[in-house]
């Protein structure tokens, strides 16, 4: 099984111990993993403002990065639903590839729980063995990975949606307490280039959702786009909160 | 209408952040109330497919149901008119009064007739209306635009509401009882539902094979309105029709579900023909209807029953207040419309959104509006509605981020002006620093890491 490792760009420059956490634990779940080199950014910043036609040079550099994996795996639900609906070759023989890699696509905790079928995570103590208490864990579900990789069951739709797949993961991590929230799958504010465009209303929307966190006396906010956790880590960060970001990724590994 | 963009107007809005909790609090209740009512119908998905299905059908039939609605209504003794655009619908019911010999009009909620500023125009030419839905009538007092198709005075406090009335009814300053106020309210505009002798209503539903419609009110206003009204004028865009009444049981189920939680609205009120003596109007708009039709991408946003469930589960919308949509029809679904109507205008509207997709979710027909939303920006910026400085930063930022050579380069430059002059971002010119900190930024990049000690 060769499986590519998609970092996000902004990963790659501000948060590289989300992409070592990835990594890590998909080899501690045995995987051979791959990182092309030559990876840039999916293309979904100008996609998002309205410029999709200009992110063709994206979408060129991510096929010729990616094609040929049996997989490609990502730290991101957003960028991960981006190349899944927008990737596009500009030729016969590009798009094919674009067509494969598109099926192929996983973000972190969905390529764990459908492709790896993973049951347990490699033996652990407890996340801080000198904790006398569960790490109160609060799982913000980004939008994308929710509603569009349909990762966890959605608050709006009647019905049975199957389990959160990374509330389910969470769950085997010993020592994590993952808490309830008021608004279980609210949007952040984070939005792409909305957080500048729309400012006013993305602050306060990450306002809101830190505060829903903070009620519930989480030691950590974790989820499984880094794009939303710093945008809450911004806000916690000028509260001078001591709340701890996470990516689901630092929580799983060993 | 302002002339502020949603991203201006919102920050206002968020000036009063107290103000900005209690707005979202309100409408959040609101979609809590719709949760439980959705999930007190177990088939609750299979009659949202139904109900996509039966507006699908609508819009692939729309000449054939138009015909059928049409033909029906005028055998049932109904005067049919045809709208082209909001001028020719205004015309319209101006021409009615007039041969009537009446210039006063009460009127109960109808959006199409806002859509069409027809208290504006009807004004102008020295007609009296009064909105008979309260919320209604409250904006209309104040001399604003409704913020909410379905709440349309859910931008104000019973304080607000208190001094209104104290100002145009007379009642006590400082009075905020609500129960003070809608007695108020309703003495005065039963005095008007006795006098004037033209009423319009809305219509929720036109029903192809009986030629008769459907009006749904929570106050019976509409009712009481035309029944002592010796003329009865409805207005409709033509995307309401639907093919038989049977599919009513599909739709009333899901309409004041998705709008407030309630099983049903308190009126239904169903209009086949005039009573004897009355006249009844109904007036079918298209008013750009026929354009969003013929836009592949964009047409199914003509299934919409106007519930208002996208108002309420919007994160945004319940944080910038509908008048900062700019446009009769606010929220996720007003994005969607309102780019048919002016581009160059609206150009805003489809931004004024995260993509979280939670509008999809609780639309009881299906319209996939962040889709839209994203298609919508695609379609503008093509067309050249963008900023010149933001298309100018797109193409440099896929120039930089298309080349693996060019991206590395600005990420470890940008890396380091962070780390060693951090005064570049965090400084009142950067919008992210306004309410947020700065990312730390690592020495090395991932890539770095990697190939130090992975190869």
């Amino acid at each position: 099984m060769k499986i590519g490792l998609f970092i996000p760009c902004y990963v790659d420059q501000f948060y590289p111990q989300v992409a070592k956490a990835t990594l890590t634990l998909l080899e501690q779940l045995g995987c051979t993993v791959d990182y092309p080199l030559n990876q840039t950014c999916c293309g979904q910043p100008m996609a998002n403002s309205g410029y999709a036609h200009l992110a063709g040079g994206c979408d060129d550099n991510f096929i010729r990065n990616f094609a040929g994996y049996d997989y490609v795996v990502s730290p991101s639900g957003s960028c991960t639903l981006h190349i899944k609906q927008h990737l596009h070759g500009h030729n016969a023989a590009t798009d094919n590839d674009a067509s494969a890699i598109r099926g192929r696509v996983y973000e972190l905790t969905e390529f764990i729980t459908d492709v790896l079928k993973v049951e347990s995570l490699p033996a652990k103590n407890q996340v801080h063995p000198h904790r006398v208490r569960p790490l109160r864990v609060g799982l913000h579900q980004s939008c994308h990975g929710q509603r569009g990789l349909h990762l966890s069951p959605m608050s709006e739709l009647v019905g049975n949606q199957g389990v959160s797949k990374p509330a389910r993961l969470l769950k085997m991590v010993n020592g994590v307490e993952l808490v309830d929230l008021d608004r279980r799958d609210e949007c952040c504010g984070f939005g792409g280039t909305f957080c500048v465009t729309e400012e006013a209303i993305s602050a306060k929307m990450g306002k809101d959702r830190v505060a829903d966190h903070l009620r519930h006396n989480v030691d950590v906010i974790t989820g499984v786009d880094v794009s939303c956790l710093m945008h809450m880590q911004g806000i916690l960060r000028r509260q001078e909160s001591k709340v701890e970001v996470k990516h689901i990724s630092e929580l799983l590994v060993n | 209408m302002s002339n502020l963009s949603h991203a201006e107007a919102a920050a206002v809005f968020n000036k009063d952040e107290a103000r900005v909790d209690w707005h979202d609090e309100t409408l959040w209740f609101v979609r809590s109330k719709r949760d439980r009512a959705a999930q007190s119908i177990p088939e609750w998905e299979g009659l949202r497919e139904a109900a996509s299905q039966i507006k699908n059908h609508v819009l692939s039939n729309m000449h054939d149901l138009l015909t059928q609605f049409e033909q029906k209504a005028i055998a049932n003794g109904i005067m049919v008119h045809w709208a082209a655009d909001a001028a020719e619908h205004n015309a319209i019911i101006r021409q009615i009064l007039a041969d009537n010999k009446v210039n006063q009009l009460v009127k109960s909620k109808s959006m199409l007739t806002e859509e069409c500023h027809l208290n504006e125009y009807l004004k102008e030419h020295g007609v009296d209306v009064i909105d008979s839905d309260l919320g209604e009538r409250i904006v209309q007092m104040r001399g604003e635009a409704p913020s909410h198709i379905v709440l349309p005075a859910i931008h104000l406090k019973r304080g607000d509401v208190g001094d209104t009335f104290h100002k145009h009814l007379g009642t006590d300053a400082g009075a905020t009882d609500p129960q003070y106020l809608t007695e108020a309210a309703r003495q005065h505009l039963r005095d008007t539902f006795l006098t004037r002798k033209v009423a319009l209503t809305g219509v929720n539903f036109a029903i192809a094979e009986t030629g008769g419609f459907v009006v749904c009110t929570n106050e019976g206003n509409a009712d009481m309105g035309v029944h002592l009204a010796d003329v009865h004028i409805a207005c409709m865009g033509f995307e309401k029709v639907i093919p038989r009444a049977e599919h009513l049981g599909v739709f009333l189920r899901l309409l004041a579900r998705s709008a407030t939680g309630q099983p049903i609205t308190t009126f239904s009120s169903h209009f086949h023909k005039p009573r004897k003596g009355q006249q009844m109007h109904l007036v079918i708009v298209d008013n750009g209807r026929s354009r969003q039709l013929g836009r592949a991408d964009f047409r199914n946003s003509l299934k919409c029953i106007r519930c208002a469930a996208c108002f309420n589960t919007c994160p945004v919308y319940r944080r910038s207040g509908g008048h900062s949509y700019h446009t009769a029809i606010a929220g996720p679904i007003g994005s969607i419309l309102a780019p048919n109507l002016d581009m160059r205008q609206n150009v805003d509207l489809p931004f004024a959104s995260t993509l979280c997709g939670s509008c999809s979710n609780v639309c009881p027909v299906k319209i996939d509006i962040h889709e839209q939303l994203y298609k919508w920006r695609q379609v503008l910026m093509q067309e050249g509605h963008g900023p010149t400085a933001k298309t100018l930063a797109m193409k440099t930022m896929a120039s930089v981020l298309e080349s693996p050579r060019l991206y590395r380069m600005a990420g470890k430059v940008g890396r380091g002006v962070l780390r060693f002059a951090p005064v570049v971002a965090e400084n009142g010119l950067n919008p992210w620093y306004t309410h947020r900190e700065m990312p730390e930024p690592p020495a090395e990049s991932f890539r770095d890491w990697y190939i130090n000690n992975k190869q």
